[in-house]
């Protein structure tokens, strides 16, 4: 029994890091239709940042602030210069560009900080308020963290100007253009929410999942098939989505496939999701963009 | 005409090239020519049909696996287990187009890209490690010399791909440009009035998932006896991603731009990893910036590929390029 | 009259093809102008190029400076309201998102309340639904919706596309009086695209004739309304 609630609480602990990859994965979605695949790989680069600043001394904190602010800024450069110029596509062109981007981002990682595994510090070792018998503290501040991420963003899109505005261009951008909303910046600042919200998605699975330029990979299929779970379009889906699959992973991957092949819960999520119900749990319509 | 003539001579570089190149080059280049049957079945579907897969490398896998299994395990023949084993990925990428059929092309690629990375541990699962070998994977025996003919392992394994590359190519040839290729393209550019002229849109995407996984099977399987061994950790998303590369720079919906894109994913890893003698270990970076950078500035500047960019290089030279 | 908003030789383009060939208006201050014509005569596609949604050419003065305005957002600016066809709700927004949208690009918060309460006694319909999905009002108020939003802006120039279109006669009559009463007492200027001219011209003081991408009538609306040769050939009444 205290097995069984290990695995629940540990599968909440990674749920938390899936849920915001895919609520940033769900922000870009409703604003392009389209899936950023390079979501996980510049995650894992802004961790590695957020590692080297420690590596130089830097408190924890600090180098998790500036990790923040450097990955928004990110963003919303590669929006502007890689993306953007992509905006009348075809999916399948947007889709090779993001793999080319996670193709740079991971060499990138690999060039500069090499392609030995790095243990990643948590600054919640060592406050045993937050660990308790059935989670390391950690994995309890994880899901703080994540909790916090999730609230700061609901708020933000339910409660400013701003988020209004990014609501409104996702929705209707010739629309919003004509009350003044300048919908290209709101893309722009998409993708540094999204860029920002990855790197706090690296740093809290980086002490359990270990730092290497592929530690995205997994998580990323995980944020996928949770998005795809509660429906792509609709980001509570997507935090429901996210921490169920980081649970059902965990259970299923003790007591039923195995360790080794937890992966294909994902695959088997995802498949499954869309045959049987391709909107998702939540989602409104599937968008065939072909 | 220009065309012809650049066909006849890649023809002749490869039938020449068993009798002076050494055994190491004919290796390289019988992973060229799998890499080409493997981009050729992608192209198949993700440039003439516009279905994207992220997840080749699955269907590759499969093949190698298949012809793997069949040699080692139940003793049969390279040129039964191949052929056996491709027809399993026709019928397993043919069920796989089913419920893509509902995906629409960005589903169909979190759904490939799901097949992609979840590969490698499905080939390692523990309930299938009497037939696969688990993580160890399988040794493969090489074939020996073809027809009783004097020759090394290397010129066999080299006949053997340039023999079925070159059926395969001429069958996707055909293929494209006869009636399945028109309806193939008419679905991917106007899916509605190709569905209203009585194209069975659902039958024809379907088949050619398989075809094309079909195509990525019989790489598998050559590309199994060529190496000699199968391991779930060379059939990951890498591959599948290697695959996708491959088409982007070789040229979406060209037949002989794969050939392209095969020199392209064989030789630049290959050639990045010398590298590593100048910048030390770290230049193992180098093939993945070299695809990301290419692949995004191709999409930009030339978004059909090497294959497009001779063709119209030939235009502007006034060479007839059909 | 002064204008507050000019055209002259002004042109439209959809992708590469040219939709309006060179038209001359001039939208009066303070009154009320009217773009008439058939389906496809450019109407809608003038209004569109006065908000630079698709490319335009030619020489556009507004308050007697060129607008270099190249993008909606900055026509929007410089106060210069469009209730596109279609309307334009953001569907899956409240009503009040919707309309605090409208007073997206304003600083001046006190009177932005203000205004919600002057829209709330226009419409009062708005008020009771505030809190409701857009996407879930009628087609009326919708309408009412998307002139509420363009009214937020505080614009000096409205331009409305067809708000009589698909909406029951006693709700068109009702948005009309309110149109009128908006022009009368806040000064607002309107350029107005309507099939349903007779309408049109009760509320208009000037209008113009648009056939297949060029003016072919200008003047007072009394005068156009009296022209029988016009009406005739043109309004189909």
């Amino acid at each position: 029994m205290v097995e069984l609630f290990h695995q629940l609480a540990s599968g909440l602990a990674l749920g938390g890091v899936y849920a915001i990859t895919a609520l940033a994965l769900v922000m870009i979605f409703q604003a392009t239709q389209l899936v950023n695949f390079a979501q996980g790989e510049m995650a894992m680069f802004s961790t590695y940042i957020a590692w080297w600043l420690m590596q130089n001394g830097w408190d924890y904190w600090q180098a998790f602030g500036v990790t923040v602010v450097f990955s928004f800024v990110g963003g919303v450069v590669i929006e502007r210069v890689v993306v953007r110029p992509f905006a009348q596509a075809p999916v399948l062109a947007s889709v090779i560009v993001f793999i080319g981007l996670s193709f740079i981002f991971n060499a990138l990682a690999g060039f500069f900080f090499g392609y030995s595994v790095q243990s990643f510090d948590t600054p919640f070792d060592g406050r045993p308020w937050f660990g308790n018998k059935f989670m390391s503290a950690h994995e309890s501040g994880s899901v703080v963290v994540s909790l916090v991420v999730l609230a700061l963003v609901f708020a933000f899109f339910r409660f400013t100007p701003l988020g209004l505005a990014m609501r409104a261009a996702a929705q209707n951008p010739a629309s919003a253009r004509l009350v003044g909303v300048r919908v290209g910046w709101m893309l722009a600042l998409g993708w540094g929410l999204a860029a920002a919200i990855g790197a706090v998605a690296g740093m809290m699975a980086a002490p359990i999942v270990y730092l290497d330029p592929n530690m995205m990979g997994g998580i990323l299929l995980y944020a996928f098939a949770g998005a795809v779970l509660g429906g792509i379009d609709n980001p509570w889906g997507a935090v429901f989505g996210g921490f169920t699959v980081g649970i059902a992973e965990n259970l299923l991957g003790a007591y039923v496939v195995g360790e080794e092949v937890k992966l294909s819960v994902a695959l088997i999520i995802i498949i499954g999701v869309l045959v049987a119900k391709p909107s998702g749990l939540f989602g409104r319509r599937i968008v065939a963009r072909v | 005409m220009a065309v012809r003539l650049a066909w006849g001579l890649a023809l002749a570089f490869a039938i020449s090239s068993p009798f002076w190149m050494s055994g190491y080059h004919l290796y390289q280049f019988s992973q060229v020519l799998i890499y080409a049957i493997a981009l050729l079945g992608l192209n198949l579907l993700t440039g003439y049909n516009g279905q994207l897969s992220l997840g080749h490398g699955a269907f590759f896998a499969i093949g190698g696996y298949g012809a793997a299994i069949l040699i080692v395990k139940f003793g049969l023949p390279f040129w039964l287990a191949i052929p056996i084993a491709s027809a399993v990925c026709f019928v397993a990428g043919f069920l796989f187009g089913f419920p893509a059929l509902r995906f629409g092309g960005l589903y169909l690629a979190l759904a490939t890209f799901a097949l992609a990375v979840a590969a490698p541990q499905l080939l390692a699962f523990k309930g299938i490690d009497f037939l696969t070998g688990g993580s160890q994977g399988l040794q493969v025996p090489k074939p020996g010399a073809l027809l009783g003919l004097p020759m090394t392992t290397d010129q066999s394994v080299f006949w053997l791909c340039l023999i079925a590359a070159v059926a395969l190519f001429v069958i996707a040839g055909n293929l494209v440009r006869g009636r399945f290729g028109r309806a193939l393209v008419a679905i991917r550019d106007h899916p509605i009035a190709a569905e209203s002229m009585g194209v069975n849109a659902a039958l024809y995407k379907t088949i050619c998932f398989g075809v094309s996984a079909l195509y990525a099977g019989v790489a598998g399987g050559l590309d199994a006896v060529a190496v000699g061994f199968v391991s779930p950790e060379s059939f990951g998303l890498a591959l599948s991603l290697a695959f996708l590369v491959g088409i982007v720079v070789g040229g979406l919906a060209s037949i002989g731009g794969v050939l392209f894109g095969a020199l392209f994913i064989e030789f630049v890893p290959n050639y990045a990893d010398q590298l590593t003698v100048y910048f030390g270990e770290n230049a193992k970076a180098l093939p993945g910036a070299v695809y990301g950078l290419l692949m995004i500035l191709m999409m930009a500047a030339a978004p059909m590929g090497i294959a497009g960019l001779l063709r119209s290089l030939a235009r502007a030279s006034g060479l007839r390029s059909q | 009259m002064s204008a507050i908003l000019a055209a002259r030789g002004l042109k439209a383009f959809y992708g590469q093809i040219e939709a309006l060939h060179g038209v001359d208006f001039e939208v009066e201050e303070g009154g009320v102008t009217a773009l008439l014509g058939a389906n496809g005569a450019g109407k809608t596609t003038t209004l569109r190029a006065i908000s630079a949604m698709i490319r335009r050419e030619g020489n556009l003065e507004f308050r007697g400076k060129r607008m270099t305005a190249r993008a909606p957002e900055d026509v929007a600016r410089l106060g210069v309201a469009h209730v596109p066809d279609g309307r334009g709700t953001f569907t899956d927004l409240t009503v009040e998102e919707n309309l605090r949208l409208g007073a997206y690009v304003r600083r001046d918060r006190a009177a932005v309340k203000a205004d919600f309460q002057r829209i709330f006694g226009y419409f009062p319909r708005l008020a009771e639904r505030i809190h409701q999905q857009a996407g879930t009002l009628s087609g009326g108020e919708q309408q009412m919706l998307a002139i509420s939003r363009a009214l937020l802006l505080k614009p000096s120039l409205l331009l409305l596309d067809e708000p009589s279109f698909g909406l029951a006669p006693l709700v068109v009559a009702e948005i009309f009086r309110i149109l009128r009463a908006i022009n009368e007492s806040e000064g607002v200027s309107i350029l107005i695209v309507e099939q349903n001219a007779n309408l049109a011209l009760d509320l208009a003081t000037r209008a113009y004739l648009l056939e297949t991408g060029r003016v072919v009538v200008g003047g007072a609306a009394s005068a156009i309304r009296a022209d029988d040769s016009v009406r005739r050939a043109y309004l189909g009444y």
